[in-house]
């Protein structure tokens, strides 16, 4: 009894500290809230600071946006069309979401639906691991494993190219596609899916008719934000996918990324420079495009939350 | 994100060696630029801290522009450059150090022309080289060069290029297309001399370019010629040293000002026969031998 009491009362004094604290506490907190919004618009402001000597006067927006040239180290005249690179990021993260939708939605509704027990953890442990892997490292994958069989398989004249980099980056943004896609899958009740099979529906016809109906919206955030993870990775399809500055005409041809021009290009430009500044113009229309990408995606969750 | 790691691995190297370096009193020379010259002058940085070591030398790669603009800033004390410094960069350093650079020339590179080690191809002219990168050219295809195709499967040249930055890439295009000229387009850029041979060696229809101290058994180094259907001079140290072959170029270190202490003393070794065999052995052309 009196042990009980020992160890009560230094409880009562931290708790009475805790009171005096929770407003402090709760600033702090707040503080760690607000921080984010914050760091968004510095970051924005940093971007957008660092590309002002393009922005204003050293870069033609129209030819920016129009056209597919990029030269910026020409010594006739640097020519900063990105239109070929945006047109790569586009095709590279198109094909790549071609062969990630099905994989990826195909493991959810297997993970959830058709797999229970000791597979069922075993596959999610699998799948997390999958997104551990480090971007530099599905890169090498790609360069030195999937380059020369793509070559032998279909012929093409350089193994780096937009096939190459769509399917690593397919393989990296399965797990995201999965795991949130698995997620909204659990959260359709299990009332649809007793009411479907007692009206005498076959496991298929649950999936298609009934899960994927309900649970759409999830599936939706799925895929966009597996997009977002495709648009914005840098390293492996700057390994993977040739770096050409061309408009791709097959597949097979390589093409240039916008993030992989950064990368590439950043370390040597003049600080301060044109070159520099369009680097960072190129970081800011990415900026745009990913903040897009997740913003649909956000509304689509906050779509179901609505519904539900 | 990954430039952003590396950026804060460079800091973070640098943090632990300068503590070190605080702690054991022992003098830093910070090296920084060229891939091309990055394997020398970490060979160099090796060899010097064994006879000396109170001395001690980092190399960080980068880029020639990566050296130059840390020499700028005083980030390095000796920038490693394969092309000249250009002249508002000089102004730069001028402004901001009250004196001037001053370029050691330390050994020579021959750029050499590397196909896959299956192409038939033995040797090219300068001529056909700028048909094939230059905007404007019309090269693109094997057959044009009246070869028999051998192992290479698909016809298309594949152009290995580098990085629209790298010294390299701005002395093969003054060289080879001659100044004022461009690149075509929709080339394949590596970004580095090492990644462009080793993408050549697992692409049985590509060429391209990169320094003599590259090859490997993979890929094979032609014969280059200035002119179509003259005869190729083989890239070898003699070729080059005595300046028949046609695509070789100084290496140069930069320092600020005059160079003093450690940094002259570690300069003049490199000048020594002793440095000047670091350059042999990794297959790019001492000086001596050039005069």
């Amino acid at each position: 009894m009196s042990d009980y009491q020992n160890t009560r009362r230094p409880g009562i004094a931290w708790r009475g500290l805790m009171d005096r604290c929770e407003p402090l506490i709760e600033w702090a907190i707040r503080l760690c809230g607000y921080s984010a919004i914050l760091f968004i618009f510095a970051i924005l402001f940093f971007i957008i600071w660092e590309s002002r000597s393009a922005l204003f006067g050293g870069v033609n927006l129209i030819e920016f946006f129009t056209s597919t040239r990029w030269q910026p180290t020409s010594e006739v005249r640097p020519e900063y069309g990105i239109l070929a690179l945006i047109v790569g990021t586009v095709c590279v993260t198109a094909l790549a979401m071609l062969f990630a939708v099905p994989l990826g939605l195909g493991a959810a509704v297997f993970i959830s639906e058709f797999c229970s027990g000791k597979p069922k953890e075993i596959l999610k442990i699998v799948i997390e691991l999958l997104a551990a892997i480090p971007s530099i490292v599905w890169g090498f994958i790609g360069y030195m494993v999937l380059g020369p069989i793509i070559m032998w398989t279909t012929g093409a004249a350089v193994g780096v190219n937009m096939l190459n980099g769509s399917i690593i980056l397919a393989l990296m943004s399965v797990p995201i596609i999965v795991s949130v896609g698995e997620d909204s899958l659990k959260a359709v009740p299990d009332s649809f899916r007793e009411a479907a099979l007692s009206l005498g529906a076959s496991r298929w016809e649950i999936v298609y008719r009934v899960l994927f109906p309900a649970a759409k919206n999830g599936l939706l955030a799925a895929v966009l934000l597996g997009v977002g993870r495709a648009i914005g990775e840098t390293m492996a399809v700057l390994m993977c996918t040739g770096h050409a500055v061309q408009i791709p005409r097959s597949p097979l041809d390589p093409v240039r990324t916008l993030t992989a021009t950064i990368a590439s290009e950043l370390g040597e430009a003049v600080s301060g420079g044109i070159h520099y500044g369009a680097l960072f113009l190129i970081g800011l229309v990415l900026f745009v495009m990913t903040f897009a990408v997740n913003l649909a995606a956000d509304l689509v969750v906050k779509g179901i939350r609505n519904e539900q | 994100m990954t430039p952003q790691m590396d950026f804060s691995l460079i800091i973070l190297t640098a943090l632990v060696c300068g503590c070190g370096d605080s702690h054991q009193s022992a003098t830093a020379i910070r090296n920084e630029g060229s891939d091309t010259m990055v394997n020398i002058a970490q060979a160099w940085a090796e060899e010097y801290n064994q006879k000396r070591q109170d001395v001690k030398v980092q190399v960080l790669g980068g880029g020639s522009g990566v050296g130059i603009a840390s020499l700028i800033d005083g980030n390095c004390d000796m920038a490693n450059t394969s092309r000249k410094m250009k002249p508002d960069e000089v102004k730069e350093v001028e402004e901001k150090h009250a004196a001037k650079p001053q370029e050691i020339i330390v050994g020579y590179d021959a750029l050499a022309i590397y196909v896959h080690k299956g192409n038939p191809l033995d040797s090219i002219s300068l001529e056909e080289l700028a048909d094939l990168y230059g905007e404007n050219g019309t090269l693109t295809k094997w057959s044009e060069l009246e070869l028999p195709l051998g192992s290479i499967k698909n016809d298309r040249i594949v152009r290995i290029n580098r990085q629209s930055s790298s010294g390299t890439y701005f002395y093969f295009r003054e060289t080879v297309l001659g100044k004022g000229k461009d690149m075509k387009l929709g080339s394949v850029d590596a970004n580095g001399s090492k990644d462009a041979v080793s993408l050549i060696s697992r692409t049985p229809g590509a060429i391209g370019y990169s320094g003599m101290g590259y090859a490997t058994d993979e890929v094979k180094m032609l014969l280059v010629s200035r002119r179509r259907g003259e005869l190729g001079v083989a890239p070898t140290l003699e070729n080059a040293r005595n300046g028949t072959y046609p695509i070789t170029r100084p290496l140069q270190i930069y320092v600020i000002g005059k160079p003093t202490g450690a940094v002259k003393e570690y300069l003049d070794w490199i000048l020594s026969p002793e440095g000047q065999e670091v350059v042999l052995q990794l297959g790019y052309v001492p000086l001596e031998t050039n005069k």
